[in-house]
C-alpha cells in the first residue's frame, strides 16, 4: 500500500498554490513592494515631510531638486513638489482604485448576466460592449467629461462608465464555458434560482481572471486620469493630480525639466507596478499552467 | 468565402447602428443639448428657445429624432461647425490626413519594431535579450505618451536640437525632407506603446508556429532555422497580427490625440480638444462618431485581409 503523502500543516490561503506561484514571480513581488511603498509615501509622507503642499514661498520658485530641504525641487509658485507629488498621488491612486472598483462591478453584472442568459440577451450585450469599444476610450471620456463637472467623484464615474467593457468580455466568456458544467447542472437540478446559480456557484469560479482583468484595470484607470489631468479635463487645480501636474510643467519644459520629469516617473512606477501584479496574478491564477 | 464575408457585413453593420446609438446619447447628453450654440445668446427668450425646439423637431419622440439623425448622417449632413459654419465633414477632412500620417508611420515602426523583437526573443528564449524585451514591454506599456513624448522633446529638440519640436512642416520651407523631419518624433512616441504590445504577442505567436509539427519536419529534412524562420514560421506567426492591428485601432487613435496634443500636430486629435475647448459640439460629435466608424471599417477590413491570407478562416 502506497502512503498518501499528507501535508504537515494546514493549507491555508497563504500556503496556497496560487499564491506559491504568485511567489515565484520576481516582477509581481516588485510591483507589489513597490505600490505598497507609494501607498504609504501617499499617505503618510505628506506629514513626514517639512513643507506643506500649499505653502508658497516665491523667493524659492524653480528650485532644482536636492535644494536645501526640497527633495524634489520647487514648482514655479516655490510649492515643494515632493509634498505636491505625494498629495497628488493621493488623488490618482484614489480615483484609479474606485474607478476599478466600479468598472469591475459593472464588467462582472453585465458579463454574468450576458454570459449565463446567452442566446438574444447575451448577443445584444455583447454586441453594445463591442460598440462601446469601437469608441477611441479618451474620445469618450473627454466628451462625457466636457458635458458634467469635473470633480475627482465625477472623473472616478466617467472612467468607470468607458472601462468596464474588457471585464465584461472576460467574465461573459468565462461565465459561458462554466456554464455547461456539472455542478452548474446539478444547481439547476437542485432548483436553485437563476440569480443563486449566477452570483453563488458560477461567479466565485470565475474570480481568476476577474481579478487579473481588476489589476490591470487600476492601471489603465491611472493611466487615463493622468492622460484626461494633463490635457485639462480630468482633476482640476488646485487639487493636485500627476496629470495636471504635468500639464503646468509643459511651459517650462526648457527652464524646469524635473518638473516634468518627476512626475511623469511617478504615473509609470504606479502603472508599471500595477501591470507587473496583474501579468502575476495571471500566472498564478491560470490553470492551464499546471504541471502538476 | 462570401458566406463568411457576407456575416462579417452584416455584423458590422449592426455594429455600426449601435455605435451610431451611443452616440447619440452622448450628444443628448451635451450640455444644453443641440440647441447648446443658442443657450448664451441674450436676445433669445424662452418662446424662442421652444419655437426653434418645435422647428428642429426636438420635441419628438426620441426614437424618431434618432431615426432622422442617423439618416441624415447616412445621406452625408453631419451638421455644421459653430465655429466656421463649414460642415463638419468638410472640418474632419482637413485633418484627416495628418492623422493618417502619423498613424500610418508609427504603426509602420511598431510592426517593424516589434516583429524583430518579438521574433528574436522567440529564438532566444530566457536569453538577456528576451528578459530586457520583455520587462521593456511592460514599462513601456506603463509610461504615458504624452511624458514620453515631452521627454523626447526636452531631449531631441532642447538639449540635441536634432528636430523641431512640433507641427508638421515649417512655414516657409514645405519639402518631403522637411516632413519627414518633423514626422520623426511624434510617431516614435506614438509607437512606443504599440511596439510593446506587436512585441510581446509576436514572441508568443512565433513561439506557437515554432512548436507546430511542420517545423519539427522542416528540421528533420535538414532545413536551415533560418530559412525556416523566414519561410514557415514568420507567415503563421503574422496571421493574428492582422486581427491585432484591427483591435489596436482605437488605442493608437487614443494615442494620436494625445500625441498630437504635445507636439501641436494639425490632425483629427487636436482638431477634438480644439472643438471641445470651443463648445463646437457639432465638430466633436462628428469626431466621435467618424473615429468610431473608422475602427468598425478597420476591423471589417482585418477580417476580410485574414479571410482572404488564412484559409482556415474561410472554410470553418
Amino acid at each position: 500500500m502506497t502512503a498518501i503523502v499528507a501535508h504537515a500543516a494546514p493549507i491555508r490561503w497563504w500556503n496556497s498554490r496560487a499564491v506559491n506561484r504568485f511567489m515565484r514571480h520576481h516582477l509581481a513581488l516588485l510591483g507589489i513592494a513597490m505600490i505598497t511603498l507609494l501607498v504609504v509615501a501617499c499617505a503618510i509622507g505628506p506629514y513626514a515631510l517639512p513643507y506643506d503642499s500649499l505653502q508658497i514661498d516665491l523667493r524659492a520658485r524653480f528650485a532644482p531638486p536636492l535644494t536645501g530641504q526640497h527633495y524634489f525641487g520647487t514648482d514655479p509658485l516655490g510649492r515643494d513638489l515632493a509634498v505636491r507629488l505625494l498629495m497628488a498621488g493621493r488623488v490618482s491612486l484614489a480615483v484609479g482604485f474606485s474607478a476599478m472598483l466600479l468598472s469591475t462591478l459593472i464588467g462582472t453584472l453585465i458579463g454574468v448576466t450576458a454570459g449565463y442568459r446567452g442566446g438574444w440577451v447575451g448577443a445584444a450585450l455583447m454586441r453594445t460592449v463591442d460598440g462601446f469599444l469601437s469608441y477611441p476610450s479618451i474620445f469618450l471620456v473627454l466628451a462625457l467629461a466636457a458635458t458634467l463637472r469635473p470633480s475627482p467623484v465625477m472623473i472616478t464615474v466617467i472612467i468607470a462608465v468607458t472601462s468596464w467593457m474588457e471585464t465584461a468580455r472576460i467574465v461573459e466568456a468565462e461565465v459561458r464555458s462554466l456554464r455547461e458544467r456539472e455542478f452548474v447542472q446539478a444547481a439547476r437540478m437542485v432548483g436553485l434560482s437563476r440569480a443563486h446559480i449566477m452570483f453563488r456557484e458560477i461567479l466565485p469560479n470565475a474570480m481568476g481572471p476577474i481579478i487579473v482583468a481588476a489589476s490591470l484595470a487600476v492601471a489603465r484607470a491611472i493611466l487615463l486620469e493622468a492622460y484626461i489631468s494633463f490635457l485639462g479635463y480630468g482633476i482640476q487645480p488646485p487639487l493636485p493630480s500627476w496629470g495636471n501636474m504635468l500639464n503646468g510643467a509643459q511651459q517650462y519644459l526648457a527652464s524646469a525639466p524635473w518638473l516634468a520629469i518627476i512626475p511623469g516617473a511617478a504615473i509609470t512606477i504606479a502603472v508599471t507596478s500595477f501591470n507587473f501584479i496583474g501579468d502575476g496574478l495571471r500566472d498564478a491564477l491560470d490553470v492551464r499552467n499546471d504541471h502538476i | 468565402m462570401s458566406a463568411f464575408l457576407l456575416n462579417r457585413l452584416i455584423q458590422s453593420i449592426v455594429l455600426l447602428v449601435i455605435v451610431s446609438i451611443i452616440g447619440f446619447t452622448v450628444l443628448n447628453l451635451m450640455p444644453g443639448g443641440p440647441l447648446a450654440q443658442f443657450g448664451l445668446d441674450p436676445g433669445m427668450t424662452q418662446k424662442d428657445v421652444e419655437r426653434l425646439a418645435t422647428q428642429l423637431g426636438l420635441n419628438r419622440p426620441l426614437w424618431i429624432q434618432y431615426l432622422d439623425w442617423a439618416w441624415r448622417l447616412m445621406q452625408g449632413d453631419w451638421g455644421h461647425s459653430f465655429r466656421d459654419g463649414s460642415s463638419v465633414l468638410a472640418v474632419i477632412g482637413r485633418h484627416l490626413l495628418a492623422t493618417l500620417l502619423l498613424m500610418g508611420t508609427s504603426t509602420a515602426l511598431a510592426i517593424a519594431a516589434g516583429t524583430w523583437i518579438g521574433i528574436r526573443g522567440a529564438t532566444h528564449r530566457y536569453s538577456l535579450f528576451d528578459y530586457c524585451a520583455t520587462v521593456g514591454a511592460m514599462v513601456a506599456l506603463s509610461v504615458p505618451t504624452f511624458w514620453f513624448g515631452l521627454i523626447g522633446i526636452y531631449i531631441f529638440t532642447l538639449k540635441l536640437g536634432w528636430v523641431p519640436a512640433g507641427n508638421m512642416y515649417t512655414i516657409g520651407d514645405g519639402s518631403v525632407l522637411d516632413y519627414l523631419h518633423h514626422l520623426i518624433l511624434p510617431s516614435l512616441v506614438l509607437s512606443l506603446v504599440h511596439v510593446a504590445i506587436w512585441s510581446r504577442y509576436m514572441r508568443t505567436a512565433t513561439l506557437d508556429a515554432l512548436s507546430q509539427d511542420f517545423v519539427k519536419t522542416a528540421r528533420a529534412k535538414g532545413v536551415s532555422e533560418r530559412r525556416i524562420l523566414l519561410k514557415h514560421v514568420i507567415g503563421n506567426a503574422l496571421l493574428p497580427m492582422i486581427t491585432l492591428a484591427g483591435m489596436q485601432l482605437p488605442s493608437i487613435l487614443t494615442g494620436a490625440l494625445v500625441t498630437e496634443t504635445v507636439f501641436t500636430w494639425p490632425g483629427m486629435g487636436r482638431l477634438f480638444l480644439d472643438s471641445l475647448g470651443y463648445s463646437d459640439y457639432p465638430v466633436v460629435m462628428g469626431l466621435l462618431i467618424f473615429s468610431a466608424i473608422l475602427v468598425v471599417l478597420g476591423n471589417l477590413i482585418a477580417d476580410i485581409v485574414i479571410a482572404t491570407v488564412d484559409p482556415r478562416i474561410r472554410l470553418a
